[in-house]
């Protein structure tokens, strides 16, 4: 039935589409057309700006909701009409809590031990993310960071062959987020899928294999990091000495591929070759005795992507990039 | 290592915690436990002004079933509304989906703890109602504990209905009041059926709360007070009505509870 030659993704969804409410204008689709890949044993990371779509797609693929257009597989199963067969596989932990406050830690573990089939002993999964000491704490005594740590033991109960993460380090103090990637870290070395949606782009960064950058319910750029970097250019700014006057950047040398903005004195330069252009700008500026003021010169980072692609669309909002 | 879930085993889960819940929301226990006691002191006295009304009352069969109808009402009805919402706004039911339970059993598995308390609390007031009351042993067991069932699935199925409309726990008490007082009032709670006019007694048999509660007095008396009293094979044909009526009413409650409960808080 499946083609053999290759393995199949872990997580695959295709043309997916979501939509709230009725159709027409009084609806919303938050999901418009999404195609995504995720390989047995990647990390993959789903980033994107509040509302664009990110927990939407994570609900869908998770199985919570079916999507009103498109195809999903994960683990080669229908996440919402073969729930029963592929729940005991996976993992999910919500962007939102979902325990109730009056039960402990330890008791809240019990139920889901129940709930969970080949279920790690409740005081292993809490000793993983650190949680073992408050056990006998109800759960609204917690920290926001103590609760997202409770959901994610009870992710990790069924030892999933996918874990779905939505947001797992918000709210974390940056110890425990260390301590959180971590552990993501040491499940995907064990073989795990881990799919997280976050707006933490270092964490994307640090964590994962590949990612997609989510705008307006649609994945507008996709890979490793560096090939989402590749697009972006890197950039140069500095400032002129005021003895040059406004016209001084007439005399800068010709830079062939960078991008130049003017803006006073400040020079802002974007370029696919930092260190060629670099090079002649350095050299510009031996020859002629200038001395750059606060110079900078960076690679192009995540953010700057991701900011330049949430302004692409954005017509008022032209001059974001250079905020980054 | 533990090995596969199992139905069974799943709802156990969920009925330990959910127990653990009730036993901590004082509010619940407090309208579970001392509830019914009020309304059924306060029956005694409306059910002897009806005798006068009416010769021939059966004070004490209108009083015992009366008391279970108002026990699982509260119990199951009101405080499974209660708790269906609450899970609901706490994402709690959400996040159960995430996990290998059905949403049935989600929903019975929550019920378990309510279900359980109302059945022990109708046990005690049979046998405590028997012993004080003098009352003669049930004539047919089978359509008793049929009524039960019956009584617990439809309120459990309302219950999800009724906590679809119910946006937080503090409005629970209003979007549960229509059901409570036509079952009160016109299912035999507080003004017993053959007390009132025959025509208005025939609509009454047709409310969703009316046959379930029938068959316990049916079940029990041999009668519902409508006719002369029967044996065990003569309760089967004077029960065969409220059955049936008792099941679809079961049916289309469990339909439009599972058709229209909601997962989560509206965005």
């Amino acid at each position: 039935m499946t083609d053999t030659s290759r393995p199949r993704p872990a997580v695959e969804a295709r043309g997916l589409h979501r939509r709230y409410g009725p159709s027409g204008a009084a609806g919303f689709e938050a999901v418009r057309g999404l195609d995504l890949s995720v390989a047995r044993g990647e990390l993959f990371a789903l980033l994107g700006t509040n509302g664009a779509g990110k927990t939407s797609t994570m609900e869908v693929l998770e199985g919570l909701a079916a999507p009103s257009a498109g195809e999903v597989r994960v683990l080669g199963l229908d996440p919402a009409r073969e729930r029963a067969a592929l729940r005991p596989r996976i993992g999910i932990m919500l962007q939102e809590g979902g325990f109730p406050g009056e039960l402990t830690v330890a008791e809240t573990g019990r139920c889901w031990n129940g709930l969970t089939s080949d279920a790690r002993a409740v005081d292993e999964a809490l000793d993983l993310v650190g949680l073992l000491p408050r056990r006998t704490v109800r759960v609204k005594q917690l920290s926001g960071g103590e609760r997202r740590r409770l959901d994610l033991a009870m992710a990790l109960l069924g030892r999933p062959e996918v874990l779905f993460l939505d947001e797992p380090s918000t709210g974390l103090d940056p110890e425990a987020r260390a301590s959180v990637w971590r552990l993501i870290r040491e499940l995907r070395a064990a073989g795990t899928t881990v799919l997280l949606t976050t707006h933490y782009l270092e964490e994307a960064e640090e964590l994962a294999d590949r990612l997609a950058i989510m705008h307006g319910g649609r994945v507008v750029a996709g890979g490793t990091v560096d090939e989402v970097l590749a697009d972006h250019p890197a950039r140069i700014s500095f400032e002129l000495p005021e003895r040059s006057g406004p016209h001084a950047s007439l005399d800068l040398p010709a830079l062939p591929g960078a991008d130049l903005r003017i803006d006073g004195r400040r020079i802002t330069l974007r370029t696919t070759d930092l260190q060629g252009t670099l090079t002649e700008l350095l050299g510009w500026a031996a020859r002629h005795r200038v001395a750059l003021g606060r110079l900078d010169a960076r690679s192009a980072s995540l953010e700057e992507a991701f900011l330049a692609i949430a302004a692409s669309d954005a017509a008022t909002l032209p001059q974001i990039g250079r905020a980054a | 290592m533990t090995a596969a879930t199992t139905p069974a085993g799943r709802l156990l889960a969920l009925g330990r915690a959910e127990a653990t819940l009730l036993r901590r929301n004082r509010t619940a226990m407090f309208m579970a436990l001392a509830l019914p006691l009020v309304l059924v002191a306060s029956m005694r006295s409306v059910l002897d002004a009806a005798a006068e009304r009416t010769p021939g009352l059966d004070v004490n069969a209108n009083l015992v079933v009366g008391s279970m109808g108002v026990v699982l009402l509260i119990v199951v009805y009101c405080n499974l509304t209660s708790a269906y919402t609450a899970r609901r706004s706490d994402l709690v039911l959400k996040r159960l989906r995430t996990g290998e339970a059905t949403d049935a059993e989600i929903l019975l598995g929550t019920a378990v703890p309510s279900i359980g308390l109302a059945l022990t609390q109708c046990l005690l007031l049979g046998v405590g109602g028997a012993l004080l009351l003098d009352l003669p042993a049930p004539v047919n067991p089978l359509l008793l504990v049929a009524g039960l069932a019956l009584s617990v699935a439809l309120l459990t199925g309302l219950a999800a209905l009724s906590s679809a409309v119910t946006k937080t726990v503090e409005t629970a008490g209003i979007t549960t009041l229509p059901l409570l007082l036509v079952a009160q009032l016109g299912s035999g709670l507080m003004l017993p059926l053959e007390s009132l006019p025959d025509s208005v007694a025939n609509v009454c048999r047709l409310l969703p709360t009316t046959p379930a509660l029938q068959l316990l007095r049916i079940g029990w008396f041999g009668t519902d007070g409508s006719g002369p009293t029967e044996g065990f094979a003569g309760t089967w044909s004077q029960g065969a009505t409220p059955l049936l009526m008792a099941a679809l009413w079961t049916g289309v409650a469990a339909w439009a509870g599972h058709r229209w409960f909601r997962w989560e808080p509206r965005r």
